[in-house]
């Protein structure tokens, strides 16, 4: 029945994750952002440990912090959705179980990051202290 | 190749070695560096709600944002900090040891071993440099 498929056509979508190696790919480019932003994160973290209201709503009045904590929620929720769905590939057998925890992860992740996204812009863009 | 007549007893098997599974497995530095970097990989999905949490609660007002300073800074908010902190720099240490993998070096046993035991003291390291620094700037108070 198959005979005339090629052997990459046979192996196509045969995966515990159904795909080919987007993810793979993804996952590294965006481990590669992370190693900048993440160390960034811990500065300015350490810089806010102390930061009262007014304090951290100055800190992210300036451009610089406000775009990079953006891309560090950004590309961090993409990052963790494809390492989380990695593990489910792995652990979860059961079709409809890995679906569901497959959807359910996919949509935290994008939640947590327009939430997250937003959050920042409103606070970035916002005029002074209310 | 020979081959066993058909219908003749088969010969008891010698005692073979059992399949690895994780119960019967001997721990070693490079398994559990390679467990460690999905359970801090996890840990850090934590960490992501809790830092959009904050990006949240600086949003909502002052009063949002001082009760979420109040749940961080308490004592069980400090370790799961120090829990995440570390994760962070394990997470970090061990993909970049991922990274140089996925070029093709690095996987000799011996060489593994050692940037093994370079994460696991890295990401000590490095949290207790963050934690220090954070109590002398007067943060932990």
């Amino acid at each position: 029945m198959s005979g005339y498929r090629t052997p990459l056509g046979r192996v196509r979508g045969l995966g515990a994750a159904k795909h080919g190696v987007g993810g793979f790919i993804a996952q590294r480019v965006s481990a590669a952002a992370l190693v900048f932003l993440t160390l960034w994160g811990v500065f300015a973290g350490l810089h806010l440990a102390r930061a009262d209201y007014a304090t951290a709503v100055v800190w992210l009045h300036a451009p610089a912090n406000a775009i990079l904590l953006a891309l560090l929620i950004g590309v961090g929720v993409f990052h963790m959705r494809i390492g989380m769905a990695e593990i489910i590939v792995d652990y979860i057998e059961r079709p409809t179980t890995k679906a569901a925890l497959l959807t359910l992860n996919v949509f935290v992740a994008w939640l947590a990051g327009a939430i997250g996204v937003f959050s920042v812009l409103k606070v970035a863009l916002s005029n002074g202290i209310y | 190749m020979s081959e066993a007549p058909i219908g003749a007893a088969a010969p008891k098997p010698a005692a073979r070695p059992m399949s690895p599974y994780v119960t019967v497995w001997r721990w070693h530095l490079t398994m559990a560096v390679s467990i460690g970097h999905r359970a801090t990989g996890v840990a850090l999905y934590v960490g992501a709600l809790i830092l959009v949490g904050w990006a949240v609660s600086l949003a909502a007002g002052p009063g949002a944002y001082d009760l979420f300073r109040l749940v961080l800074g308490s004592i069980l908010g400090k370790l799961v900090l120090i829990g995440i902190t570390f994760s962070l720099f394990f997470h970090l240490a061990n993909g970049v040891r991922h990274l140089v993998w996925d070029f093709g070096a690095g996987f000799q046993p011996k060489t593994a071993d050692m940037t093994a035991v370079v994460v696991v003291a890295f990401a000590v390291i490095a949290t207790l440099a963050v934690w220090v620094a954070a109590g002398m700037m007067g943060a932990l108070a």
